[in-house]
Protein backbone atom coordinates (compact mmCIF):
# COMPACT_ATOMS: atom_id res chain seq x y z
CA UNK A 1 0.00 0.00 0.00
CA UNK A 2 3.16 2.59 0.96
CA UNK A 3 5.95 2.09 0.09
CA UNK A 4 9.18 4.33 0.87
CA UNK A 5 12.50 3.95 -0.42
CA UNK A 6 15.21 5.90 1.83
CA UNK A 7 12.86 8.62 1.75
CA UNK A 8 14.27 12.15 3.05
CA UNK A 9 13.00 15.53 3.92
CA UNK A 10 14.83 18.37 4.12
CA UNK A 11 13.52 21.73 5.48
CA UNK A 12 15.35 24.17 4.01
CA UNK A 13 15.46 28.07 5.22
CA UNK A 14 16.31 30.77 3.00
CA UNK A 15 17.78 34.47 3.82
CA UNK A 16 16.58 37.20 2.06
CA UNK A 17 18.75 36.83 -0.93
CA UNK A 18 18.13 33.16 -1.14
CA UNK A 19 21.26 31.89 0.56
CA UNK A 20 20.55 28.73 2.36
CA UNK A 21 20.31 29.86 5.86
CA UNK A 22 20.02 26.04 7.60
CA UNK A 23 18.92 23.12 6.54
CA UNK A 24 16.76 20.49 9.04
CA UNK A 25 16.53 17.56 8.30
CA UNK A 26 12.68 15.96 9.21
CA UNK A 27 12.89 12.74 7.00
CA UNK A 28 16.19 10.54 7.60
CA UNK A 29 16.44 8.24 4.97
CA UNK A 30 13.01 6.28 5.89
CA UNK A 31 12.10 2.92 4.39
CA UNK A 32 8.85 1.68 5.09
CA UNK A 33 6.75 -0.92 3.91
CA UNK A 34 3.04 -1.02 4.72
CA UNK A 35 0.91 -3.56 3.68
CA UNK A 36 -2.56 -2.96 2.70
CA UNK A 37 -5.48 -3.47 5.81
CA UNK A 38 -2.87 -2.84 7.88
CA UNK A 39 -3.57 -0.45 11.06
CA UNK A 40 -0.25 1.24 12.24
CA UNK A 41 0.49 3.58 14.83
CA UNK A 42 3.11 5.82 14.75
CA UNK A 43 4.70 7.35 17.56
CA UNK A 44 7.44 9.55 18.06
CA UNK A 45 8.40 13.44 20.27
CA UNK A 46 7.49 16.57 18.89
CA UNK A 47 9.70 17.16 16.07
CA UNK A 48 10.53 13.68 15.38
CA UNK A 49 8.82 13.87 11.49
CA UNK A 50 5.91 11.89 12.22
CA UNK A 51 3.63 14.66 10.67
CA UNK A 52 6.32 15.33 7.75
CA UNK A 53 6.07 11.46 6.76
CA UNK A 54 2.32 11.61 6.96
CA UNK A 55 2.13 14.49 4.59
CA UNK A 56 4.46 12.77 2.16
CA UNK A 57 2.02 9.85 2.10
CA UNK A 58 -0.80 12.66 0.99
CA UNK A 59 1.15 14.29 -1.74
CA UNK A 60 1.93 17.33 0.20
CA UNK A 61 5.34 17.49 0.34
CA UNK A 62 7.98 16.29 -2.34
CA UNK A 63 10.96 14.26 -1.03
CA UNK A 64 14.46 15.87 -1.11
CA UNK A 65 15.35 12.37 -2.10
CA UNK A 66 14.16 8.80 -2.53
CA UNK A 67 11.53 7.46 -3.57
CA UNK A 68 7.66 6.79 -2.09
CA UNK A 69 4.77 4.62 -3.88
CA UNK A 70 1.05 4.73 -2.99
CA UNK A 71 -0.89 2.31 -4.02
CA UNK A 72 1.64 1.57 -6.88
CA UNK A 73 1.80 5.42 -7.61
CA UNK A 74 4.96 7.64 -7.73
CA UNK A 75 4.31 10.59 -5.67
CA UNK A 76 6.62 12.43 -6.97
CA UNK A 77 5.11 12.61 -10.37
CA UNK A 78 2.69 15.74 -10.88
CA UNK A 79 0.52 13.93 -12.72
CA UNK A 80 0.03 11.00 -9.76
CA UNK A 81 -1.12 14.01 -7.62
CA UNK A 82 -4.02 13.95 -7.44
CA UNK A 83 -4.70 9.91 -7.53
CA UNK A 84 -2.38 9.93 -4.62
CA UNK A 85 -4.34 12.00 -2.27
CA UNK A 86 -7.88 10.22 -3.57
CA UNK A 87 -6.44 7.04 -2.50
CA UNK A 88 -4.99 8.10 0.37
CA UNK A 89 -7.24 10.82 2.52
CA UNK A 90 -6.05 13.05 5.71
CA UNK A 91 -7.20 13.92 9.17
CA UNK A 92 -5.66 16.64 11.19
CA UNK A 93 -5.88 17.22 14.51
CA UNK A 94 -8.31 20.44 14.73
CA UNK A 95 -11.90 19.21 13.82
CA UNK A 96 -12.54 23.19 13.33
CA UNK A 97 -10.18 23.34 10.65
CA UNK A 98 -11.42 20.87 8.85
CA UNK A 99 -15.17 21.67 8.58
CA UNK A 100 -16.36 23.94 5.92
CA UNK A 101 -20.21 23.79 5.16
CA UNK A 102 -23.09 24.93 7.20
CA UNK A 103 -24.70 20.89 7.52
CA UNK A 104 -23.04 17.72 8.53
CA UNK A 105 -23.94 16.44 5.31
CA UNK A 106 -23.09 19.06 2.57
CA UNK A 107 -19.12 19.05 4.60
CA UNK A 108 -19.18 14.87 3.72
CA UNK A 109 -20.51 15.05 0.36
CA UNK A 110 -17.88 18.47 -0.38
CA UNK A 111 -14.78 16.12 -1.46
CA UNK A 112 -16.69 14.16 -3.84
CA UNK A 113 -18.86 16.88 -5.75
CA UNK A 114 -15.43 18.31 -5.83
CA UNK A 115 -13.89 15.49 -7.75
CA UNK A 116 -17.32 15.50 -10.42
CA UNK A 117 -18.61 12.38 -8.77
CA UNK A 118 -22.52 12.64 -9.88
CA UNK A 119 -25.10 13.64 -7.54
CA UNK A 120 -27.09 10.06 -6.77
CA UNK A 121 -23.63 8.59 -6.08
CA UNK A 122 -22.43 11.77 -3.93
CA UNK A 123 -25.51 10.88 -1.78
CA UNK A 124 -24.79 7.45 -1.91
CA UNK A 125 -21.63 7.85 -0.26
CA UNK A 126 -22.48 10.31 1.90
CA UNK A 127 -25.35 8.05 3.78
CA UNK A 128 -22.42 5.24 3.79
CA UNK A 129 -19.65 7.31 5.42
CA UNK A 130 -22.09 8.72 7.72
CA UNK A 131 -23.07 5.46 8.97
CA UNK A 132 -19.50 3.98 8.77
CA UNK A 133 -18.65 6.59 11.45
CA UNK A 134 -22.14 6.69 13.38
CA UNK A 135 -22.94 10.04 12.74
CA UNK A 136 -26.05 9.39 10.08
CA UNK A 137 -28.22 10.72 12.27
CA UNK A 138 -26.29 13.80 13.02
CA UNK A 139 -26.54 15.00 8.59
CA UNK A 140 -28.68 17.73 8.95
CA UNK A 141 -27.42 19.36 11.99
CA UNK A 142 -24.83 22.30 12.12
CA UNK A 143 -21.07 20.97 12.79
CA UNK A 144 -20.52 24.12 14.89
CA UNK A 145 -23.21 21.93 17.66
CA UNK A 146 -21.31 18.68 18.06
CA UNK A 147 -18.88 17.82 20.39
CA UNK A 148 -15.08 17.66 19.31
CA UNK A 149 -15.43 13.80 19.09
CA UNK A 150 -18.56 13.91 16.63
CA UNK A 151 -17.04 16.49 14.46
CA UNK A 152 -13.70 14.37 14.41
CA UNK A 153 -15.47 11.74 13.06
CA UNK A 154 -17.62 14.27 10.59
CA UNK A 155 -14.36 14.77 8.91
CA UNK A 156 -13.30 11.39 8.92
CA UNK A 157 -16.56 10.47 6.75
CA UNK A 158 -15.46 13.13 4.66
CA UNK A 159 -12.45 11.57 4.21
CA UNK A 160 -14.26 7.77 3.41
CA UNK A 161 -16.29 10.08 1.08
CA UNK A 162 -13.62 10.14 -1.05
CA UNK A 163 -13.12 6.13 -0.94
CA UNK A 164 -9.36 5.75 -0.09
CA UNK A 165 -7.34 2.76 0.52
CA UNK A 166 -5.69 4.48 3.16
CA UNK A 167 -6.54 7.12 5.96
CA UNK A 168 -4.03 8.69 7.78
CA UNK A 169 -5.02 10.41 10.51
CA UNK A 170 -1.99 12.46 12.38
CA UNK A 171 -3.15 13.18 16.06
CA UNK A 172 -6.53 13.52 15.94
CA UNK A 173 -7.34 13.20 19.51
CA UNK A 174 -5.39 15.86 21.10
CA UNK A 175 -8.12 17.92 21.11
CA UNK A 176 -10.79 15.79 22.70
CA UNK A 177 -11.99 14.53 26.23
CA UNK A 178 -12.00 11.18 26.62
CA UNK A 179 -15.35 10.05 25.13
CA UNK A 180 -14.10 11.81 21.99
CA UNK A 181 -10.92 9.91 22.22
CA UNK A 182 -12.50 6.51 22.33
CA UNK A 183 -15.13 7.56 19.50
CA UNK A 184 -12.34 8.76 17.25
CA UNK A 185 -10.05 5.61 18.21
CA UNK A 186 -13.36 2.81 17.69
CA UNK A 187 -14.30 4.22 14.68
CA UNK A 188 -10.23 3.87 12.72
CA UNK A 189 -10.55 0.34 14.00
CA UNK A 190 -13.83 -0.31 12.77
CA UNK A 191 -12.87 0.90 8.96
CA UNK A 192 -10.00 -1.03 9.12
CA UNK A 193 -11.70 -4.00 10.02
CA UNK A 194 -14.83 -3.28 8.41
CA UNK A 195 -13.90 -2.31 4.60
CA UNK A 196 -10.34 -3.33 5.05
CA UNK A 197 -9.24 0.47 5.21
CA UNK A 198 -5.41 0.83 5.47
CA UNK A 199 -4.62 3.08 9.10
CA UNK A 200 -1.61 4.98 10.00
CA UNK A 201 -2.39 6.71 13.50
CA UNK A 202 0.32 8.85 14.51
CA UNK A 203 -0.86 9.91 17.96
CA UNK A 204 0.70 10.98 21.86
CA UNK A 205 -1.53 8.88 24.06
CA UNK A 206 0.39 5.48 24.39
CA UNK A 207 -3.14 3.26 25.69
CA UNK A 208 -4.66 4.30 21.34
CA UNK A 209 -1.86 2.35 20.36
CA UNK A 210 -2.33 -1.34 22.05
CA UNK A 211 -4.80 -2.27 19.18
CA UNK A 212 -2.54 -1.35 16.34
CA UNK A 213 -1.20 -4.31 14.41
CA UNK A 214 2.18 -3.15 14.25
CA UNK A 215 4.10 0.73 16.16
CA UNK A 216 6.66 2.52 14.35
CA UNK A 217 8.58 4.55 16.55
CA UNK A 218 10.15 7.38 14.92
CA UNK A 219 12.92 9.54 16.38
CA UNK A 220 15.38 12.47 14.16
CA UNK A 221 13.38 11.67 11.08
CA UNK A 222 14.15 7.68 11.54
CA UNK A 223 12.36 5.02 12.07
CA UNK A 224 13.96 3.72 15.17
CA UNK A 225 11.75 1.00 16.17
CA UNK A 226 9.59 -1.26 14.89
CA UNK A 227 7.09 -3.83 16.50
CA UNK A 228 3.81 -5.16 17.70
CA UNK A 229 2.48 -3.38 20.42
CA UNK A 230 3.70 -5.62 23.05
CA UNK A 231 7.15 -5.79 21.57
CA UNK A 232 7.63 -1.98 21.85
CA UNK A 233 5.88 -1.30 24.93
CA UNK A 234 8.59 -4.35 26.77
CA UNK A 235 11.41 -1.65 26.61
CA UNK A 236 10.18 1.00 28.62
CA UNK A 237 13.64 2.57 29.15
CA UNK A 238 14.36 2.78 25.23
CA UNK A 239 10.63 4.52 25.30
CA UNK A 240 11.89 7.09 27.77
CA UNK A 241 15.13 7.87 25.98
CA UNK A 242 12.73 8.19 22.66
CA UNK A 243 10.44 11.23 24.81
CA UNK A 244 8.05 8.37 24.83
CA UNK A 245 5.87 6.57 27.53
CA UNK A 246 4.01 3.31 27.72
CA UNK A 247 0.43 2.54 28.82
CA UNK A 248 -0.59 3.46 32.68
CA UNK A 249 -1.07 -0.14 33.04
CA UNK A 250 2.31 -1.66 31.39
CA UNK A 251 3.98 0.53 34.39
CA UNK A 252 1.99 -0.52 37.13
CA UNK A 253 2.72 -4.50 35.54
CA UNK A 254 6.28 -2.88 35.77
CA UNK A 255 6.63 -1.92 39.08
CA UNK A 256 4.80 -4.95 40.10
CA UNK A 257 7.16 -7.40 38.38
CA UNK A 258 10.31 -5.44 40.18
CA UNK A 259 8.81 -5.50 43.41
CA UNK A 260 9.41 -9.56 43.09
CA UNK A 261 5.77 -10.84 42.17
CA UNK A 262 5.07 -13.23 39.34
CA UNK A 263 3.43 -10.83 36.21
CA UNK A 264 5.09 -11.32 33.14
CA UNK A 265 5.94 -8.79 30.80
CA UNK A 266 4.57 -6.41 28.19
CA UNK A 267 1.63 -6.84 29.71
CA UNK A 268 -0.65 -3.84 27.34
CA UNK A 269 -4.56 -4.19 28.44
CA UNK A 270 -6.31 -3.81 31.88
CA UNK A 271 -8.13 -7.23 30.81
CA UNK A 272 -4.29 -8.69 30.87
CA UNK A 273 -3.17 -7.24 34.57
CA UNK A 274 -6.74 -8.13 35.81
CA UNK A 275 -5.79 -11.66 35.33
CA UNK A 276 -2.31 -11.71 35.96
CA UNK A 277 -2.56 -10.12 39.44
CA UNK A 278 -5.88 -12.73 39.65
CA UNK A 279 -3.25 -15.76 39.24
CA UNK A 280 -1.05 -14.61 41.36
CA UNK A 281 -3.51 -14.22 44.46
CA UNK A 282 -4.53 -17.93 43.44
CA UNK A 283 -0.67 -18.84 44.23
CA UNK A 284 -0.35 -17.23 47.22
CA UNK A 285 -3.57 -19.00 48.71
CA UNK A 286 -2.44 -22.21 47.68
CA UNK A 287 0.71 -21.59 49.59
CA UNK B 1 -1.87 26.38 54.34
CA UNK B 2 -4.09 29.20 55.25
CA UNK B 3 -7.97 29.04 55.01
CA UNK B 4 -7.53 32.40 53.49
CA UNK B 5 -10.74 32.48 50.78
CA UNK B 6 -8.72 34.12 47.71
CA UNK B 7 -11.64 33.66 45.05
CA UNK B 8 -15.21 33.12 45.83
CA UNK B 9 -17.92 32.39 42.90
CA UNK B 10 -21.76 33.23 44.23
CA UNK B 11 -24.30 31.94 41.85
CA UNK B 12 -22.34 32.39 38.55
CA UNK B 13 -24.50 32.95 35.39
CA UNK B 14 -23.52 33.24 31.94
CA UNK B 15 -25.76 33.35 28.76
CA UNK B 16 -24.15 33.74 25.21
CA UNK B 17 -26.70 35.68 22.68
CA UNK B 18 -29.44 36.49 25.32
CA UNK B 19 -32.67 36.93 24.17
CA UNK B 20 -31.93 35.45 20.62
CA UNK B 21 -32.59 32.32 19.13
CA UNK B 22 -29.28 31.53 19.74
CA UNK B 23 -29.31 31.74 23.54
CA UNK B 24 -27.04 29.58 25.20
CA UNK B 25 -26.71 29.12 29.06
CA UNK B 26 -22.96 28.02 29.29
CA UNK B 27 -22.77 29.16 33.15
CA UNK B 28 -25.56 28.03 35.64
CA UNK B 29 -25.61 28.74 39.29
CA UNK B 30 -21.82 28.27 39.70
CA UNK B 31 -20.49 28.65 43.03
CA UNK B 32 -17.82 27.56 44.74
CA UNK B 33 -14.62 28.89 47.15
CA UNK B 34 -11.02 28.74 46.03
CA UNK B 35 -7.90 29.09 48.72
CA UNK B 36 -5.10 30.43 48.66
CA UNK B 37 -2.50 27.95 47.37
CA UNK B 38 -4.80 25.10 46.43
CA UNK B 39 -4.37 22.97 43.09
CA UNK B 40 -7.57 22.31 41.39
CA UNK B 41 -8.08 20.51 38.04
CA UNK B 42 -11.07 21.63 35.94
CA UNK B 43 -12.39 18.35 33.71
CA UNK B 44 -15.75 18.05 31.68
CA UNK B 45 -16.47 17.44 28.60
CA UNK B 46 -16.15 19.62 25.48
CA UNK B 47 -18.41 22.93 25.64
CA UNK B 48 -19.38 21.79 29.31
CA UNK B 49 -18.71 25.64 30.42
CA UNK B 50 -14.83 24.94 31.48
CA UNK B 51 -13.33 27.73 29.07
CA UNK B 52 -16.10 29.87 29.88
CA UNK B 53 -15.60 29.39 33.89
CA UNK B 54 -11.88 30.29 33.57
CA UNK B 55 -12.47 33.32 31.57
CA UNK B 56 -14.88 34.75 34.29
CA UNK B 57 -12.48 34.14 36.89
CA UNK B 58 -9.68 36.93 35.76
CA UNK B 59 -12.44 39.28 34.62
CA UNK B 60 -12.31 38.71 30.39
CA UNK B 61 -15.78 37.64 30.65
CA UNK B 62 -18.59 39.55 32.63
CA UNK B 63 -21.24 37.10 34.63
CA UNK B 64 -24.87 37.71 33.20
CA UNK B 65 -25.88 37.49 36.76
CA UNK B 66 -23.95 36.44 39.97
CA UNK B 67 -20.90 37.61 41.93
CA UNK B 68 -17.42 36.64 42.14
CA UNK B 69 -15.16 37.92 45.04
CA UNK B 70 -11.47 38.57 44.62
CA UNK B 71 -9.49 38.86 48.03
CA UNK B 72 -12.95 39.67 49.20
CA UNK B 73 -13.65 42.48 46.68
CA UNK B 74 -16.50 42.13 44.23
CA UNK B 75 -14.75 42.08 40.70
CA UNK B 76 -18.13 43.63 39.28
CA UNK B 77 -17.72 46.93 41.85
CA UNK B 78 -17.09 50.22 39.94
CA UNK B 79 -14.13 50.80 41.62
CA UNK B 80 -12.69 47.56 41.11
CA UNK B 81 -9.40 47.26 38.72
CA UNK B 82 -9.82 45.08 36.60
CA UNK B 83 -6.45 45.48 34.86
CA UNK B 84 -4.83 44.64 38.10
CA UNK B 85 -7.20 41.40 38.72
CA UNK B 86 -5.70 40.33 35.10
CA UNK B 87 -1.92 40.70 36.47
CA UNK B 88 -2.69 38.76 39.72
CA UNK B 89 -4.53 36.06 37.85
CA UNK B 90 -2.80 34.77 34.51
CA UNK B 91 -4.51 32.77 32.51
CA UNK B 92 -2.53 30.62 29.72
CA UNK B 93 -5.25 29.91 26.64
CA UNK B 94 -4.60 26.84 24.82
CA UNK B 95 -2.05 26.65 22.37
CA UNK B 96 -0.63 29.25 23.92
CA UNK B 97 2.58 29.18 21.67
CA UNK B 98 0.36 30.61 19.06
CA UNK B 99 0.24 34.13 20.93
CA UNK B 100 4.00 34.23 20.39
CA UNK B 101 4.92 37.38 18.46
CA UNK B 102 8.53 39.11 19.13
CA UNK B 103 11.38 38.57 17.44
CA UNK B 104 13.06 37.18 20.32
CA UNK B 105 12.17 34.72 23.27
CA UNK B 106 13.56 37.49 26.16
CA UNK B 107 11.45 40.11 23.81
CA UNK B 108 8.30 38.68 24.19
CA UNK B 109 8.49 37.71 27.83
CA UNK B 110 9.20 41.23 28.37
CA UNK B 111 6.13 41.59 26.76
CA UNK B 112 3.64 41.05 29.88
CA UNK B 113 5.82 43.02 32.53
CA UNK B 114 6.09 45.88 30.51
CA UNK B 115 2.49 46.10 29.85
CA UNK B 116 1.79 46.31 33.48
CA UNK B 117 3.71 49.48 33.59
CA UNK B 118 7.08 48.11 34.73
CA UNK B 119 10.26 49.89 33.63
CA UNK B 120 12.63 48.43 31.21
CA UNK B 121 15.31 47.23 33.73
CA UNK B 122 12.45 45.85 36.09
CA UNK B 123 10.24 43.86 33.68
CA UNK B 124 13.70 42.62 32.01
CA UNK B 125 14.68 40.91 35.42
CA UNK B 126 11.34 39.81 35.40
CA UNK B 127 11.93 37.98 32.27
CA UNK B 128 14.92 36.24 33.01
CA UNK B 129 13.61 34.69 36.33
CA UNK B 130 10.86 33.44 34.52
CA UNK B 131 12.22 32.00 31.88
CA UNK B 132 14.69 30.21 34.18
CA UNK B 133 12.14 28.95 36.09
CA UNK B 134 10.64 27.36 32.97
CA UNK B 135 14.39 25.80 32.67
CA UNK B 136 14.84 27.17 29.05
CA UNK B 137 18.93 27.17 27.97
CA UNK B 138 20.50 30.78 28.62
CA UNK B 139 21.83 30.35 24.59
CA UNK B 140 18.35 30.15 23.33
CA UNK B 141 17.11 33.96 25.33
CA UNK B 142 17.94 36.12 22.03
CA UNK B 143 16.79 33.63 19.52
CA UNK B 144 13.43 33.30 17.86
CA UNK B 145 10.72 31.89 19.34
CA UNK B 146 9.59 30.53 15.86
CA UNK B 147 12.46 28.08 16.01
CA UNK B 148 11.78 26.26 19.00
CA UNK B 149 10.49 22.69 19.75
CA UNK B 150 6.63 22.68 20.51
CA UNK B 151 7.12 22.00 24.26
CA UNK B 152 9.77 24.81 24.44
CA UNK B 153 7.40 27.71 22.85
CA UNK B 154 5.38 26.42 24.87
CA UNK B 155 7.33 27.23 27.83
CA UNK B 156 8.13 30.69 26.62
CA UNK B 157 4.37 31.01 26.46
CA UNK B 158 4.12 30.31 30.60
CA UNK B 159 7.03 32.27 31.20
CA UNK B 160 5.39 34.99 29.47
CA UNK B 161 2.78 34.95 32.02
CA UNK B 162 5.09 34.18 34.94
CA UNK B 163 6.75 37.14 34.38
CA UNK B 164 3.55 39.09 35.63
CA UNK B 165 4.08 37.52 38.95
CA UNK B 166 0.69 36.13 39.56
CA UNK B 167 -1.00 34.94 42.57
CA UNK B 168 -3.54 32.47 40.41
CA UNK B 169 -2.19 30.65 37.62
CA UNK B 170 -4.73 29.29 35.34
CA UNK B 171 -3.73 26.87 32.37
CA UNK B 172 -6.38 25.83 29.78
CA UNK B 173 -5.08 22.20 28.36
CA UNK B 174 -1.41 23.12 28.83
CA UNK B 175 -0.21 19.60 27.38
CA UNK B 176 -2.63 19.15 24.28
CA UNK B 177 -0.33 17.99 21.54
CA UNK B 178 2.70 17.38 23.39
CA UNK B 179 4.61 14.56 23.46
CA UNK B 180 4.71 12.53 26.57
CA UNK B 181 8.40 13.80 27.74
CA UNK B 182 6.97 17.72 26.68
CA UNK B 183 4.24 17.05 28.80
CA UNK B 184 5.78 15.74 32.19
CA UNK B 185 8.14 18.66 31.64
CA UNK B 186 5.44 21.48 31.28
CA UNK B 187 3.24 19.58 34.71
CA UNK B 188 6.38 19.78 36.67
CA UNK B 189 6.74 22.75 36.47
CA UNK B 190 3.59 23.96 36.95
CA UNK B 191 3.52 21.59 40.28
CA UNK B 192 7.10 22.99 41.26
CA UNK B 193 5.71 26.46 40.48
CA UNK B 194 3.12 25.65 43.39
CA UNK B 195 5.07 23.83 45.70
CA UNK B 196 8.24 26.66 45.70
CA UNK B 197 6.08 30.07 45.35
CA UNK B 198 2.47 28.78 46.98
CA UNK B 199 1.13 30.25 43.75
CA UNK B 200 -2.51 28.97 43.38
CA UNK B 201 -3.04 26.89 40.04
CA UNK B 202 -6.00 25.93 38.28
CA UNK B 203 -5.46 23.55 35.84
CA UNK B 204 -7.96 22.71 32.90
CA UNK B 205 -7.39 19.06 31.65
CA UNK B 206 -8.81 16.24 29.67
CA UNK B 207 -6.24 13.63 30.81
CA UNK B 208 -7.04 12.31 33.78
CA UNK B 209 -4.44 10.34 34.69
CA UNK B 210 -2.59 13.70 34.74
CA UNK B 211 -5.59 15.28 37.18
CA UNK B 212 -4.93 12.43 39.32
CA UNK B 213 -1.45 12.76 39.51
CA UNK B 214 -1.46 16.47 40.02
CA UNK B 215 -4.22 18.07 41.94
CA UNK B 216 -5.60 18.25 45.36
CA UNK B 217 -9.03 19.04 44.16
CA UNK B 218 -11.32 18.55 40.83
CA UNK B 219 -14.39 20.42 40.12
CA UNK B 220 -16.37 18.56 37.12
CA UNK B 221 -18.36 21.01 34.92
CA UNK B 222 -21.39 19.38 32.74
CA UNK B 223 -23.52 21.93 30.82
CA UNK B 224 -22.57 24.88 32.55
CA UNK B 225 -23.00 23.16 35.74
CA UNK B 226 -20.73 21.95 38.33
CA UNK B 227 -21.34 18.76 39.05
CA UNK B 228 -18.60 17.21 41.84
CA UNK B 229 -16.93 19.27 43.67
CA UNK B 230 -14.48 17.46 45.87
CA UNK B 231 -11.40 15.66 46.29
CA UNK B 232 -9.56 13.19 43.25
CA UNK B 233 -10.33 10.05 44.90
CA UNK B 234 -13.96 11.06 46.08
CA UNK B 235 -14.69 12.69 42.48
CA UNK B 236 -12.99 9.50 40.38
CA UNK B 237 -15.33 6.99 42.87
CA UNK B 238 -18.51 8.44 40.82
CA UNK B 239 -16.51 6.98 37.53
CA UNK B 240 -19.90 5.65 35.82
CA UNK B 241 -21.96 9.17 36.34
CA UNK B 242 -18.50 10.77 35.12
CA UNK B 243 -18.55 8.47 31.93
CA UNK B 244 -22.12 9.51 30.94
CA UNK B 245 -21.21 12.59 31.02
CA UNK B 246 -18.13 12.00 28.31
CA UNK B 247 -15.50 11.78 31.28
CA UNK B 248 -13.66 8.70 33.17
CA UNK B 249 -11.36 7.71 35.41
CA UNK B 250 -8.04 6.86 35.62
CA UNK B 251 -7.12 4.02 33.74
CA UNK B 252 -5.61 2.25 37.32
CA UNK B 253 -9.08 3.27 39.14
CA UNK B 254 -10.89 1.08 36.62
CA UNK B 255 -8.33 -1.88 37.57
CA UNK B 256 -8.65 -1.65 40.75
CA UNK B 257 -12.59 -1.80 40.79
CA UNK B 258 -12.39 -4.69 38.47
CA UNK B 259 -10.01 -6.83 40.91
CA UNK B 260 -12.35 -5.82 43.65
CA UNK B 261 -15.31 -7.39 41.68
CA UNK B 262 -13.23 -10.16 41.32
CA UNK B 263 -12.91 -10.43 44.97
CA UNK B 264 -9.83 -9.28 45.67
CA UNK B 265 -9.56 -6.47 48.61
CA UNK B 266 -7.86 -3.51 46.77
CA UNK B 267 -8.15 -0.06 47.30
CA UNK B 268 -10.51 1.48 45.02
CA UNK B 269 -9.84 4.78 46.11
CA UNK B 270 -6.22 4.45 44.03
CA UNK B 271 -5.89 6.84 41.13
CA UNK B 272 -2.48 6.76 40.69
CA UNK B 273 -0.22 3.99 39.43
CA UNK B 274 1.77 4.80 42.74
CA UNK B 275 -1.14 4.28 44.65
CA UNK B 276 -1.96 1.30 43.11
CA UNK B 277 1.19 -0.34 43.16
CA UNK B 278 1.34 0.08 47.45
CA UNK B 279 -2.44 -1.53 47.51
CA UNK B 280 -2.11 -4.22 45.31
CA UNK B 281 1.39 -5.22 46.79
CA UNK B 282 -0.19 -4.98 50.12
CA UNK B 283 -3.14 -7.08 48.72
CA UNK B 284 -0.78 -9.71 46.94
CA UNK B 285 1.81 -10.53 49.54
CA UNK B 286 -0.16 -10.35 52.88
CA UNK B 287 0.86 -7.61 54.36
CA UNK B 288 -2.59 -6.37 54.37
CA UNK B 289 -4.25 -9.57 53.98
CA UNK B 290 -8.38 -9.29 53.88
CA UNK B 291 -8.14 -11.19 51.04
CA UNK B 292 -11.61 -12.91 50.21
CA UNK B 293 -12.19 -15.87 47.43
CA UNK B 294 -11.32 -14.93 44.17
CA UNK B 295 -13.55 -15.89 41.24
Amino acid sequence: MIKAKQLVHEYIRRDEEGNVESVTTALDHVDLNVKPGEFIAILGHNGSGKSTLAKHINALLVASEGTLLVNGMDVSREENILPVRQSAGMVFQNPDNQIIASVVEEDVGFGPENTGVPTEEIWRRVEESLAAVGMLKYRHHSPNKLSGGQKQRVAIAGVVAMQPRCIVLDEPTAMLDPNGRREVIRTAHELNRASGVTILLITHYMEEVVDADRVLVMDQGKVVMQGTPREIFSQVGKLKEYRLDVPQVTILADLLRQSGLDIPRGVLRREELVEAVLRVAQVEDMQ
Amino acid sequence: MTDKMLMILDKVNYVYSEDTAYQIQALKDVSFKIAEGQFIGIIGHTGSGKSTLIQHLNGLMKATTGSIYFHGQDIYDDDFDLRELRNRVGLVFQYPEHQLFETTIFDDVCFGPKNQGLKEEEAGLRAFEALRSVGLPEELYYQSPFDLSGGQKRRVAIAGVLAMKPEVLILDEPTAGLDPAGRDEILDLVARMHRERGITVILVSHSMEDIAKYVQRIIVMNHGEVMFDDTPSNVFAHYRELEAVGLAAPQVTYLMHELKSRGLSVNTEAITVEEARESLIGALTGIDSGRRDIR
